[in-house]
């Protein structure tokens, strides 16, 4: 029975690779720089090392905000936020899963009855602010040098073409890593509470069941990568913004930057050692902290060339995407509770 | 690192060896007219030659350049922009390997009073030539000094325009047979050609800097 509940977290997790894998490589395959299997490939493995790895700390907080208890309520709440990831997507919007499922949830304390932390909300919320804000200023930063550099450097265009290309690679690997690690939460963070997985050791390695459950929702991740990605790629490459490779390159370093830093323990543990604010780690919007990049790119070029249409669209989708995804929820509950007579909640 | 970049030089040595024939166009086609004016008739179909064989060996490296970049789809965003400039560039090439091929297949008979007008025009055509090759290396590795090189272009394309007016401003007023002054003044326009070609590729080049400073 535990599988089939699971089919809903990794629907989720398909809908996330379809999606937000674009938000890495989108850019570099939407410009050609590199090939969609390449991307895909490598997105897959990272994604999955990122969310066995470092998944833990995000998920933890979702967690606080609401901890949905029943198998039956999980894969509810789950499938509530696939389906609005995946109708979004249909649509052709880069649309946030963080904030699909977070809706989803509230719709589950809103059917249960419980209340939501708003502690953990607001946290959650600002960190949503935060993120494209935070994406702007390392793509703005970061642009900024790359042209200085690239000024002083006097290097080949055809060389500047083939350090790209490789940066592309290795950001794209960091990139899909800290996706995995942000966005488990969001896929397999609501059956944490509830899952059975125990302990186990696969190859010589230990796997917590917790890591499991990841482990099973990374490769989710991977196989939406591979099965769907490749149109909304060439959307978020194409579309928003007539991005250049070095911009492109530009973008998804500071896009990967925001996502780890929300979601690294390690970093959070040596801010706090030297007396530093920390970063809560909170699982952030992969399109927000892109469309923050580009943003932050199109200012140090003076503000010129974005299509405020497509942004303004993209915007809409965050509003509404929480919205749905908490009525689909509540609407599900109220079905899986009373007519399929499972336990949603404990 | 080195094995990485290797596919990178090579087509980089390419893009060189393929600027540098042009270059040593310019120089054959120099000294081809110079010797043809001087009677060399020996060394002038020598320069021919090579300047053909040049030619021959450009054409082979352009191609070889367009299908590297194709086959390993490198440089996207400009890759349009290079073919654009380099097939323009042969264009130079080819007009100035055909035009010394005209002094031998029609044996223009140059009036020695204009030997140094014509020598003078060929300077400023090639001249132009040399600074389009050094803008197009410019708009592989300094694309701020690509301007600088352009303006050279445009300088001597007006150069070699008001020599070869003066040419046929002296032609018009010879006291010689009209099919002369009209086959003088068609070689004439033969080297000016090479100029104007050289800046309607600066105008593709300008364009394709605009859009990597960008």
């Amino acid at each position: 029975m535990i599988w089939f509940f699971l089919i809903s977290g990794l629907f989720l997790g398909w809908s996330l690779g379809a999606n937000d894998a674009a938000n890495i490589f989108g850019t570099a395959v939407g410009s050609r720089m590199i090939r969609f299997k390449t991307a895909a490939l490598i997105g897959g493995i990272f994604v999955i090392l990122g969310a066995v790895i470092s998944g833990a700390g995000a998920a933890h907080t979702l967690g606080n905000l609401g901890a949905v208890n029943a198998l039956a309520g999980s894969f509810t709440v789950a499938l509530a936020a696939a389906i609005t990831v995946a109708w979004m997507t249909k649509l052709k919007l880069p649309v946030s899963t963080s904030q699909a499922i977070v809706g989803a949830i509230i719709g589950w304390n809103l059917f249960t009855h419980s209340s939501t932390d708003m502690n953990s909300l607001t946290k959650i919320i600002s960190t949503w602010v935060f993120c494209p804000i935070l994406a702007a200023l390392f793509s703005f930063v970061i642009f900024k040098f790359f042209k200085l550099f690239l000024h002083k450097s006097k290097m080949h265009l055809l060389e500047i073409d083939a350090y790209n290309r490789l940066g592309l690679i290795l950001v794209g690997a960091f990139g899909a890593y800290s996706l995995g690690a942000n966005n488990i939460a969001n896929v397999m963070g609501v059956f944490v509470p509830a899952a059975p997985f125990k302990d186990l050791q696969i190859l010589g390695i230990d796997f917590t069941g917790t890591q499991l459950l990841f482990l099973l929702g990374g490769l989710a991740i991977a196989v939406g990568i591979y099965t769907y990605s490749h149109k909304v790629m060439m959307t978020v490459g194409s579309d928003l913004f007539k991005l250049t490779p070095v911009m492109a390159l530009v973008v998804v370093m500071a896009e990967s930057l925001v996502l780890f830093i929300f979601a690294s323990q390690g970093l959070q543990n040596c801010l706090t050692s030297h007396g530093l604010p920390a970063f809560p780690l909170v699982p952030v919007s992969s399109s927000q902290a892109v469309i923050g990049a580009v943003l932050g790119i199109s200012l140090a070029k003076g503000g010129k060339g974005v299509n405020y249409g497509m942004l303004a669209k993209i915007a809409s989708g965050w509003v509404t995407t929480p919205i749905v995804a908490a009525a689909i929820s509540f609407v599900s509950l109220f079905f899986v509770q009373n007519v399929f007579l499972l336990q949603v909640y404990k | 690192m080195t094995i990485f970049l290797k596919k990178t030089k090579e087509l980089e040595g390419k893009i060189d060896e393929y600027l540098d024939c042009v270059v040593q166009g310019g120089l054959l086609f120099k000294q081809g007219i110079k010797y043809y004016l001087e009677g060399m008739q020996d060394e002038f179909e020598k320069r021919m030659k090579d300047l053909d064989r040049l030619e021959s060996r450009a054409d082979r490296i352009r191609r070889e350049i367009i299908n590297k970049l194709y086959l390993y789809t490198l440089i996207p965003e400009a890759r349009g922009d290079v073919l654009g400039i380099i097939e323009s560039t042969d264009n130079v090439l080819n007009v100035t390997a055909e035009t010394l091929k005209q002094f031998y297949v029609e044996i223009p008979d140059i009036l020695p009073d204009l030997h140094k007008l014509y020598l003078d025009l060929a300077d400023a055509s090639i001249a132009a030539l040399e600074s389009l090759v050094a803008a197009i290396r410019s708009y592989f590795r300094d694309i701020t000094s690509v301007r600088d090189h352009i303006n050279k272009v445009l300088f001597y394309e007006k150069e070699a325009d008001r020599i070869g007016d003066k040419i046929k401003w002296n032609i018009f007023r010879k006291d010689i047979h009209l099919s002369q002054k009209i086959h003088m003044r068609h070689f004439a326009l033969h080297i000016e050609n090479i100029s104007d070609n050289a800046e309607d590729v600066t105008d593709r080049l300008s364009i394709a800097t605009i859009k990597r400073s960008e």
